[in-house]
């Protein structure tokens, strides 16, 4: 593992002006995905920012009632509002990792984890996203965990987290600051795609660092639900997972979002789908024709072919288990 | 570094610490606590579980610059005093929920923290705070019956 100087920034400015002015900066947050990756020579930082003298862990409710929640807010976050409020995204943080990686880990920390691509993570192999332009083994490799939806050829990774697969069907937008300021980020623009930039994992620019989620207030009649598919019952990333939010007035569907995790390098909105509900009643038909939409556009390959049918059904049992 | 951390009650500074190794490696190399057990260094065995500042984290997953200031309890910290076990590791015993051993400093702090929260968890919460401790001798059975025994005695302790 390289050295690096570890600062505790006492406050965002001091944060924002290093990142800034040292490109090789990186901010430690939790560290359950950092720590690995340095230790395994994946990133190589010359300086690490610890920004736990920023507060930024509380949950603010909104005038509108929304919420907004901190960057650093931990992953087992224990809160009796958002759990009523926003199951989904509850739901989303349980199913992913473990007690003990969910009591370090972070809001912000759990959208920029990096992707769990065996071939990123062991340096022996080529990869596009560690080393620009080195290459890609997953390509030419076992693609059984790889993506089906907006790879490129540089690049298939998918990305890992679960709860910006629920941020996703919830629309909510990240907060930012940097050098220019304030600014938010929605969360379908955060997550760039690979294309022939795959080392880029995130909207955020040079200076910039993630403050907080903010989360729009929930409609009348909105149900969501959280359904994730894995090797085994509990400690395992996706193969394929789906968050549904859908609104209602009467029988009828006024709005529906439906984003896929563990299949593409972002979350990944089928909106298909989600236009195959809308102004229909939520029954067998509609939830079939969804669940079809949901995989237009898959481009899998013979090892992730099972893939397509996965998202199939996480969209159907999705839908057919609401409420 | 000149690493300042709070271990099972007592204040320590130790000197020379890089910023980059893990709280694992301060814990058993340079403090000579090696109830934390060193297995597979990325978070998934959990045979690491310690508590930072009261929750139960993996140390190696923590970087030593992470624990300047903080207050860690490992496994050598939860007994109430020398020869004795904690309610808890009695269970472990009692319950033969041990083989090899090397899981099992992990488990007792995952499951000392379970207990401590939960005093009546069912067979589905045990299994989920349990998720993150992998043991590949004893297919857990014995170490659910651990769990309970520690949650029901813990129980009858507090009546």
């Amino acid at each position: 593992m390289r050295t690096f100087q570890l600062d505790r920034p006492g406050d965002l400015a001091e944060a924002v002006r290093i990142l800034a002015e040292d490109e090789g900066a990186r901010v430690i947050a939790g560290g359950t995905d950092l720590v690995t990756l340095m230790r395994d020579g994946i990133q190589q930082p010359s300086r690490v920012l610890d920004l736990r003298d920023l507060g930024l862990t509380e949950i603010e409710w909104q005038p509108d009632g929304g919420v907004r929640i901190g960057a650093l807010c931990p992953n087992a976050v224990d809160d009796r509002r958002l759990a009523a409020e926003y199951p989904l995204v509850v739901a989303a943080l349980r199913a992913g990792a473990s007690p003990q990686i969910r009591n370090m880990a972070t809001f912000g920390g759990n959208i920029l984890q990096q992707t769990r691509c065996a071939y990123y993570r062991l340096p022996e192999f080529a990869c596009n996203r560690r080393d620009p332009g080195t290459g890609c083994a997953a390509l030419r490799g076992d693609s059984a965990k790889q993506a089906i939806f907006g790879v490129s050829d540089t690049c298939n990774a998918v990305h890992p987290s679960d709860l910006a697969v629920a941020l996703s069907a919830l629309e909510a937008e990240v907060l930012v600051h940097g050098p220019a300021g304030a600014r938010r980020i929605p969360i379908r623009e955060f997550h760039p795609l690979p294309g022939d930039t795959p080392h880029r994992v995130s909207a955020l620019r040079d200076g910039e660092l993630v403050t907080g989620i903010e989360l729009p207030a929930a409609g009348r009649g909105r149900v969501s639900n959280y359904v994730k598919f894995r090797d085994r019952a509990s400690f395992a990333f996706a193969l394929a997972s789906a968050a549904v939010v859908i609104e209602r007035a009467g029988t009828v569907v006024l709005g529906a979002r439906i984003a896929l995790g563990g299949v593409a390098p972002k979350p990944w909105r089928a909106e298909h789908a989600e236009r195959a509900l809308v102004g229909n009643r939520l029954d067998e038909d509609s939830i079939a024709a969804a669940s079809a939409a949901a995989v237009r556009g898959a481009t899998p390959r013979k090892d992730n072919e099972y893939k397509v049918e996965l998202v199939r059904r996480v969209v159907r049992r999705a839908l057919s288990e609401l409420e | 570094m000149r690493l300042t951390i709070q271990i099972n009650g007592e204040q320590h500074q130790v000197d020379d610490v890089w910023a980059g190794e893990s709280l694992l490696y301060v814990l058993r190399e340079r403090l000579g606590l090696p109830g934390s057990k060193n297995a597979c260094e990325q978070g998934e065995c959990g045979s690491c579980t310690v508590y930072l500042d009261g929750t139960a984290v993996c140390a190696c997953l923590v970087a030593a610059g992470q624990a300047q200031d903080r207050e860690v309890v490992t496994v050598e910290g939860l007994a109430p005093g020398a020869g004795e076990l904690h309610p808890v590791q009695e269970a472990f015993l009692a319950a033969g929920a041990v083989q090899c051993g090397f899981c099992t400093p992990g488990l007792v702090v995952a499951a000392h923290n379970l207990v401590r929260r939960n005093p009546e968890p069912s067979d589905a919460q045990i299994r989920e705070e349990l998720a993150g401790n992998l043991c590949r001798c004893t297919g857990y059975e014995k170490i659910m019956d651990a769990v309970r025994m520690a949650a029901a005695n813990t129980q009858e302790a507090g009546a």
